[in-house]
């Protein structure tokens, strides 16, 4: 049986060139970045490069991108790295209920240093609205960071309406892009964005690598203490081979944005369709009207996640939902939970599929009638 | 053998050796085999550490190993509804509750079969020490062979529509040889210690994890002619024959628990380990279970474990009304619990269950067992 992969938001597949590349520098680039000779000065210029093309990728300056292990750790450099630097300007941060886990769990932390948190609610369409957080705003308030693209409902949020809102308050405006960077064009100039992270494993790229925009002009104090690598903003030698498959990851998805969006956007169509078709009984999760390509959030009502994504599983189909708590039984979302309230049955009922490079017509149409053979058999079962 | 591939076999692991030899005995079978670890008590710390992670992660090393799939459920709710607040109730009512025959009956074999079959399991195994012999459509539970560890005390409460569906790949083995084939594979699980104890309290203190859902009420220690011997810390902490934990110095014998009277808070003591108050010679069991109803008599012989562990005595068993059975000894026993299952073996075979409710002797029913 022919495994199908819906699950491009956990992760993609490496891009074949990206591969190429980095296999390349780990071959022939194997210089330190910091090493005053030729091997460290190959290094250096392949570095530059990445980051000349990372920054003009959102608008920004080669000054303000410092690459990380990844999106987890850009998160946490933004929240925490400007809460400690600007905390006498301040006591309050705004977040959203909704948030990726490496941004709540940061914040939950700062809670604990004495910060100030407001976790903004949302409703069932999924969107943070921007008279929300207008209203939440103080003048203590020195960070707003709300996600580009929810990553569990794909809802793009009004992210430029927030960062109009944001003008003319002191407060830097930070926004985890992990799921809309490569998808969608970002120019932070545009958005009024102060900080913005991504990943490069999102986008065809390697896992362990990612990187931070902050604005020039944004006080950010470090996390890791060591060399000065990344303009001191964080310590430790360069992963140079990721960071040249980063690059190439990047470039690919500047050169075929639009190719790969509407192929995404189709293959979730289909899927879609071939559900109906099908004739089961499901509703999508979140406003469908601002939904990025790649994501769709699905209730099938009468069942429950964990069977039915072991039942997926075992019939070769990779999706997932909320995410899964250490024991490995899922909780239900903190995202649908948000939306609908804890007691909502589509907090545990629903599952997401994710689409991309690793689809074809063929196999979104061959997952969707498995998923529906699934769900017939399980809400037949009246469990 | 190779007919096994289109067999599934779904097996609940615990992360502990003997769930991993017996997926380990499957995969070397030939089976479908799919690995579950279930997640029945949230006992998450300040920290969001609960020890569920430890397990599963043993468990997903071992299936690695193995090279079958893994997934987790979750029955904390249904452990919650229906183990965990009949084990409250029971010690609520002053006996001593089973919480082990309990999970098997509702929640193993019951809510986890369930899950099983909607993945397209064909059957359901577990780690348990028992057998299953099947033959001719009978379907029967057989004690596993090693004497030590024979399980089926915690599985009387199943039916054979149930067992028709179950496989215990270790209930042929010694335990000792189920480590020795943990370490011949290498298993990550190989020099794991046995988990003791109820499952959601494991290592915890006993006393300290009820009083979390109980509120202790001291009172009392008496001997049954009424002389006052101390005070105990709240009658749900002790169980009938328990020596520990008294307090009661002074010279003789050491002193037992031989009763209760929920009433008046009172925790009844006497002296001596063969005390004759803490002897009974027959009980009345309810929620009985056959696991073939049909041949069971309206009165019969046979013998009878009334704890784990330990040794069968002869019995005679009478059927009464409403699902209860007099059970009748040949010796008289000690320290016969209320809240304790009484097991029933023909031989090798487990012919069912139920829980301990009255004990009598002299055809009286004695109130200060509870």
């Amino acid at each position: 049986m022919e495994a199908i992969y819906l699950d491009h938001a956990a992760t993609t597949p490496m891009d074949k060139k990206v591969a190429e590349v980095m296999t390349a520098i780990y071959q022939e680039t194997y210089g330190n970045p910091s090493s005053v000779h030729s091997q460290g000065r190959k290094a250096r210029k392949q570095l530059d490069e990445a980051r000349r093309l990372t920054a003009s990728s959102i608008g920004a300056n080669e000054k303000e991108i410092y690459f990380t292990s990844g999106g987890t750790e850009a998160d946490n450099l933004a929240l925490i790295g400007t809460a400690l630097a600007n905390r006498e300007k301040g006591n309050h941060i705004i977040t959203t209920a909704q948030e990726h886990h490496a941004v709540l769990h940061t914040a939950e932390y700062l809670e604990t240093l004495g910060f100030e948190i407001t976790y903004l609610p949302t409703d069932e369409s999924g969107r943070i609205s921007p008279e929300v957080v207008e209203a939440a705003l103080r003048e203590d308030t020195i960070l707003v960071s709300i996600m580009f693209v929810n990553n569990e409902t794909g809802v793009i949020q009004p992210i430029k309406e927030i960062g109009a809102v944001l003008q003319g308050h002191h407060t830097y405006f930070h926004t985890d892009a992990v799921q809309a960077y490569g998808l969608l064009e970002l120019d932070v100039d545009e958005l009024g964005i102060d900080l913005l992270t991504t990943s490069a494993h999102k986008i065809n790229g390697p896992k362990g690598i990612g990187f931070l925009y902050a604005r020039d002009s944004v006080m950010m104090q470090n996390l890791m203490f060591g060399g000065e690598q990344e303009r001191k903003r964080r310590a430790g030698t360069e992963n140079v081979a990721a960071i040249v498959g980063f690059k190439e990851a990047v470039q690919l998805n500047i050169d075929e944005r639009e190719a790969r969006n509407l192929a995404y956007e189709q293959y979730k169509a289909q899927f879609i369709e071939q559900l109906k078709s099908e004739g089961i009984d499901f509703s999508l999760n979140g406003d469908q009207e601002h939904a990025i390509s790649t994501i769709v959030n699905i209730s099938f009502p009468g069942t429950n996640v964990e069977q039915v994504l072991t039942n997926l599983d075992l019939e070769g189909i990779a999706a997932s939902s909320g995410s899964a708590c250490t024991a490995g039984s899922v909780e239900p979302s903190h995202v649908l939970s948000a939306m609908f309230g804890d007691d909502n049955p589509c907090t545990t009922n629903s599952i997401r599929f994710s689409f991309g490079s690793a689809n074809t017509e063929e196999n979104v149409i061959e997952a969707a009638k498995r998923v529906a053979k699934i769900i017939k058999r399980l809400t037949k079962q009246g469990k | 053998m190779n007919e096994n591939k289109n067999t599934r076999v779904v097996i609940g692991m615990s992360g502990g050796v003997d769930s991993s030899v017996a997926a380990l005995l499957l995969k070397e079978q030939g089976y479908d085999v799919v690995g579950i670890f279930m997640k029945n008590w949230d006992d998450t710390d300040e920290f969001g550490v609960c020890t569920a992670t430890e397990d599963f992660d043993d468990v997903v090393r071992v299936c690695n190993q193995l090279d079958i799939p893994y997934y987790s459920v979750n029955f904390e709710k249904e452990y919650w509804d229906k183990v965990f607040t009949y084990f409250l109730d029971e010690y609520k009512a002053g006996r001593t509750p089973n919480p082990d025959v309990m999970c098997n009956k509702e929640i193993k074999f019951k809510a986890f079969l369930d899950h099983a079959v909607s993945l397209g399991a064909d059957y359901l195994a577990t780690g348990h020490y028992a057998q299953v012999r099947r033959d001719n459509g009978k379907v029967e539970l057989l004690r596993g062979v090693d004497e030590n560890k024979d399980q089926t005390y915690f599985l009387n409460q199943l039916s054979s529509d149930v067992l028709a569906k179950v496989m215990f790949p270790l209930g042929h083995l010694q335990k000792s040889k189920v480590r020795e084939i943990a370490l011949q594979h290498n298993l990550a699980t190989a020099t794991k210690k046995d988990s003791t104890g109820i499952c959601f309290i494991g290592e915890r203190n006993f006393k300290e994890f009820l009083s979390e859902y109980l509120p202790a009420q001291p009172g009392e220690m008496q001997t049954l002619t009424g002389e006052v011997m101390g005070t105990h810390d709240g009658l749900m902490y002790y169980t009938i024959g328990q020596r520990q934990g008294l307090g009661i110095g002074g010279p003789g014998e050491p002193w037992f628990v031989v009763g209760k009277n929920l009433e008046e808070n009172v925790l009844y003591v006497e002296q001596s380990y063969g005390n004759d108050y803490l002897y009974s010679d027959s009980l009345i069991a309810t929620d009985l279970n056959w696991i073939n109803p049909e041949e069971i008599k309206s009165s019969f012989s046979c013998t009878a474990k009334f704890r784990y562990r330990q040794k069968d005595s002869k019995v005679n068993v009478t059927i009464l009304e409403d699902g209860k059975v007099h059970v009748e000894f040949a010796e008289p026993q000690r320290a016969i619990t209320p809240g304790q299952a009484v097991v029933f073996y023909d031989g090798e075979v487990c012919l069912g269950g139920g829980t301990i409710d009255k004990v009598i002797k002299n055809e009286q029913h004695l109130d200060y067992v509870g």
